[in-house]
């Protein structure tokens, strides 16, 4: 018997004769020996794969951007940070930095205020939803590459639809994917219209977890007003969906890589030349493998900056819940 | 309260309107890439506009899209592709979540940690040495080239392992005195009660994949491996433009498949794709 | 079948002791509850039995066998789990027949599609099927063989665990809190019918559960636990009537038994300042602790009382009532007693009443909790009959 002996006189017999307060029951503990080398074998096949095609190549690139390496060269120097000294002076990395910043600038607050509106508004009522959620999602789940051709059709500055429409009205539409000061936006234009829909049902799950009672309360309290109701509830109880949902569309269109591949190729000039697109023809047009490696760093530490925000952003949404 | 009543019907209209205009606006893609596929090459080319066709010219697009390209060979290229990935990366995940979930075992905390840090690399960055690699493999320009990278998601592999860690461990110690080895366990019991994530994993991961345009740009320059994203690049270089009509007909039969599956099961897809949420 | 020994099982995870010096022998076709609160170690020594869990140190023999890594399938032991445990994704059928395909079919002959080709193939899975026709029909499953777990009750899942442990004739049947998940009324139900499978089958039973009824009721020997020792192995009618330490006295039996601050002098017992005479001596003088079993006490005079004092709460629960009573020494816990309803039916809270008990039903413990014996054969020497006589005659008083 492990625990001390009970004192006899002045302590009441329940107390005398309590248990030990309950432990839980240690329940997987250190495994036996079999069970060990059972997960070792388990997880080796996608460790291994993990080492040699996420983990050991990404180490590669960062050693790479060290390098004035090409590809087929036979030999490679170790330069230092000279990459990245060149990015700082290169005019066409400077303005895919800038254009990659101003793109999320556009297609962030735009596509998450508009999301939420839809799904606010799908959420209002009652006529409609399902064919209205499908019909703003379609985009995310159709190929943005055929997609992105479609909208070359449509923007086409004397065939496209979109031309045609403004003509209608009386005004001369603009050349969209080759005027340098418009292009960007029109690339921002499509990436909304393709985030959309799945901005919205990130927050069409937020407004179902809100509780209806919390309605019914702020209706007591004299919320009567669909917009007082706005304010009280839903925007305060939506507020951790919204910052999450801004921090995964700043991550997802800081990608942006397809429609510039397939409508501008970043150009006219460089006016709609991004970040990804400027690593890919780097290292894969012009085979500059090492200074393609140093601008993949660039793109990874700004992505890995806005995961932080994110997993910081998701831990919020943990706590508030 | 019939005032009310004509308020509340007057916000609906409201409604209905705005959602109504902004889905015209969504949709209009789409529906002008149907209405363009079906039309002749002198009406689209005509000042107007007018979404039904006078002139019914579909047969002749289609059959351009399906005879100037390999257009089925994309599509089965997408397929094989697809389900390649599929087929490794939850052979790889599958166990390895399990062992991280259910099996204390050495070394078990520094691969979720290489999970986790997996997570916040985007698939972009190790291109580079795997480019290099592949080439002096010579796969550049093969199956293997597109699969292989793609073999391993940390993401499924953090998944599975969250959902796993659901599973009770008395349903597989019950697996153990009946007499299931780790193995068995694993594909019997673990993953029939872990449909639900596996399935939303594989509408996440062929979506992702058949839509790739990054990776396949950079390995294939072989038309015939082409995945459908990267054959209607090659479709739309080669037309140079002129022939919307087929080219929209390209457009449609590469778009129509993921299409097609969204609007049969939309919630499971719609599951799936949200999945990424997580991953960013 | 065959008998389980343990040998000074021990079990430790990093610097915690789970399990320290376990002996227990049970014998071929006997049923064994391993009773203790939770945390006591109970079901981790469980698994170390089936082998889902090996002892750090010690013996464990399942006939003749020596074991410690073998795995559960190679022990041929059955379990049955506290949440059932049953595969959600196969039918009653497949859960019943998949043990017995893990053990008679080949690995090759599981396979999906081309196992059905094997040579025997057909011989072994119809001598399957037969077997769960018979467990089925045993435990009254047949009708629900197509349903999916998730279909059936609480009852049902119960049976459909059980019979998935019995259907390869285990050389033990090891049970872990299988009653737990069952609301009161089904549980004794549940009982009875696993009472009735021991009795039908004779399988070597093993029944972890922290509930005292299902261990009193079933079980031929109780093995009691707590924190990681067996503190006693005894039929269930011995252990409640002969604890050998307050611990024992006092997670058996409810009301629990009544623990008093005593002294002991001779043959004398002091509570505060009243007192009995023992029938026999006692091995020790000085302070004890004196256990009273609720339904030893006896209303009694007041100068012939063991404890009085004022009347705190009655409970009427039908074919008997608890009397509580703080006792009018401020150094003593409020006193249970359990009796006949018509016996009290004179009192009301707040009278004032003595308690006192035969002196034979006394349960001394010494101040660390240890069972102070009576010594009964010395007794009947050394101790004159007549002290004896008018005390017995006092405590009936």
């Amino acid at each position: 018997m492990a625990d001390p002996a009970p004192a006899i006189s002045a302590v009441p017999a329940k107390q005398v004769l309590k248990q030990a307060a309950p432990r839980n029951e240690p329940s997987g503990g250190k495994a036996r020996l079999r069970d060990r080398l059972a997960g070792i074998a388990l997880a080796t096949p996608a460790t291994a794969l993990m080492l040699a095609l996420l983990i050991g190549p990404t180490l590669a690139v960062g050693f790479l951007s060290l390098t004035d390496w090409g590809f087929g060269a036979r030999s490679f120097a170790f330069i230092g940070l000279d990459n990245y000294a060149e990015m700082a002076g290169d005019p066409v990395f400077r303005r895919s930095l800038i254009n990659t910043l101003v793109y999320v600038g556009v297609v962030m607050p735009v596509s998450v205020a508009l999301a939420l509106a839809v799904a606010l508004l799908i959420q209002g009522g009652r006529f409609g939803r399902t064919f209205f959620r499908t019909a703003y999602f379609l985009p995310v789940a159709s190929t943005l590459v055929a997609m992105a051709t479609v909208w070359q059709f449509m923007l086409h500055p004397n065939l496209g639809l979109v031309n045609e429409m403004l003509r209608l009205v009386g005004l001369a539409g603009p050349n969209w994917l080759t005027d340098r000061g418009l292009v960007l936006f029109t690339l921002a234009g499509i990436g909304i219209w393709e985030t959309i829909g799945y901005n919205m049902i990130l927050f069409l799950a937020g407004l179902m977890a809100i509780p209806g009672h919390l309605y019914e309360a702020a209706e007591v309290d004299g919320a009567h007003r669909p917009l007082d109701k706005f304010l009280t509830v839903t925007w305060p109880m939506l507020g951790p969906t919204t910052l999450f949902v801004i921090v995964i569309t700043a991550i997802r269109s800081f990608r942006v890589f397809e429609s510039v591949a397939v409508l501008t190729q970043g150009g006219p000039g460089n006016a709609s030349q991004v970040l990804l697109f400027t690593m890919y023809r780097e290292s894969f047009v012009y085979f500059r493998a090492g200074y393609g490696a140093a601008l993949t760093i660039v793109f990874l530490a700004f992505i890995l900056i806005l995961t932080l925000i994110q997993i910081r952003v998701i831990d919020r949404r943990v706590h508030y819940a | 309260m019939s005032a009310r009543r004509l308020r509340m019907i007057a916000l609906e209209a409201l409604r209905i309107l705005l959602l109504g205009a902004g889905a015209v606006v969504m949709l209009a893609p789409f529906v002008w890439m149907v209405a363009t596929s079906l039309k002749s090459p002198s009406e689209i080319f005509a000042a107007g506009f007018s979404l039904w066709p006078e002139d019914f010219n579909a047969y002749a697009n289609y059959a351009r899209a399906f005879t100037e390209v390999p257009m089925l060979r994309f599509l089965l290229n997408g397929v094989i592709v697809c389900t390649g990935i599929l087929f490794f990366q939850i052979v790889t995940a599958v166990p390895c979540a399990y062992a991280l979930a259910k099996l204390g075992f050495r070394g078990g905390t520094i691969v979720f940690g290489m999970v986790l840090v997996g997570l916040m690399i985007p698939s972009h960055v190790p291109a580079i040495p795997l480019y290099l690699a592949f080439a002096n493999l010579g796969l550049l320009n093969t199956y293997w080239a597109l699969i292989i990278p793609s073999a391993v998601s940390v993401f499924a592999i953090f998944l599975f392992r969250q959902f796993f860690r659901s599973v009770p461990d008395d349903l597989i110690n019950a697996a153990r005195v009946d007499g299931l080895s780790e193995f068995s366990i694993v594909w019997r019991i673990v993953v029939p009660t872990a449909w639900p994530a596996i399935t939303a994993f594989s509408i996440f991961s062929v979506v992702a994949n058949w839509n790739d345009l990054f990776w396949p740009l950079i390995v294939l320059t072989d038309t015939a491996l082409a995945t459908p994203p990267l054959g209607i690049l090659f479709f739309r270089d080669q037309e140079a433009g002129s022939d919307y009509g087929a080219l929209m007909a390209g457009t449609t039969i590469i778009t129509a498949p993921l299409v097609i599956v969204f609007l049969l099961a939309q919630r499971r897809f719609i599951e799936g794709i949200t999945l990424s949420g997580v991953k960013g | 079948m065959a008998a389980v020994t343990l040998q000074g099982i021990a079990k430790h995870y990093d610097a915690h002791q789970a399990l320290s010096g376990i002996d227990l022998e049970v014998a071929d076709g006997e049923f064994v509850a391993l009773l203790g609160p939770s945390g006591c170690g109970k079901s981790t020594l469980l698994k170390i039995i089936a082998g889902l869990d090996a002892q750090s140190a010690g013996a464990l023999h399942i006939g003749s066998r020596a074991l410690r890594h073998e795995r559960p399938s190679e022990r041929n032991i059955a379990m049955v789990f506290q949440s059932y445990a049953l595969y959600p994704h196969m039918s009653v059928y497949e859960n019943l027949a998949l043990p017995l395909a893990m053990r008679d079919l080949a690995a090759w002959q599981r396979l999906p599609l081309i196992g059905r080709f094997t040579p025997g193939y057909r011989r072994r899975r119809a001598a399957i099927d037969r077997r769960v026709r018979e467990t089925a029909r045993m435990l009254g499953l047949e009708v629900l063989l197509a349903r999916k777990p998730a279909q059936l009750s609480g009852v049902q899942k119960q049976r459909v665990a059980v019979g998935r442990a019995l259907i390869r004739h285990p050389d033990v049947f090891l049970l872990d809190e299988p009653l737990s998940n069952l609301d009161a009324k089904l549980r004794g139900q549940m009982r009875e019918e696993i009472v009735a499978v021991h009795a039908r089958t004779g399988v070597t039973t093993i029944y972890v559960t922290h509930d005292q009824i299902e261990a009193m009721t079933m079980a031929d020997r109780v093995a009691l636990m707590m924190d990681g020792v067996i503190q006693q192995v005894a039929p269930p009618r011995e252990i409640y009537a002969d604890p050998v330490n307050l611990r024992v006295a006092g997670f058996i039996g409810s009301p629990p038994i009544n623990a008093l601050a005593a002294r002991l002098e001779g043959a004398r017992l002091e509570i505060g300042t009243r007192g009995v005479t023992l029938p026999n001596a006692v091995a020790m003088t000085g302070r004890c602790i004196c256990g009273i079993r609720p339904e030893a006490l006896q209303i009694a005079d007041s100068d012939a009382a063991l404890v009085a004092g004022r009347i705190t709460r009655i409970e009427f629960l039908g074919a008997e009532a608890i009397l509580s009573l703080a006792p009018d020494l401020p150094d003593l816990p409020v006193v249970q007693m359990r009796c006949h309803p018509e016996d009290i039916d004179h009192l009301a809270t707040g009278d004032t009443i003595g308690l006192t008990a035969r002196p034979e039903a006394l349960l001394l413990f010494d101040p660390d909790g240890a069972r102070i014996r009576f010594q009964k054969a010395r007794a009947t020497r050394d101790q004159p009959l007549p002290a004896f006589l008018p005390l017995r005659s006092e405590g009936h008083g």
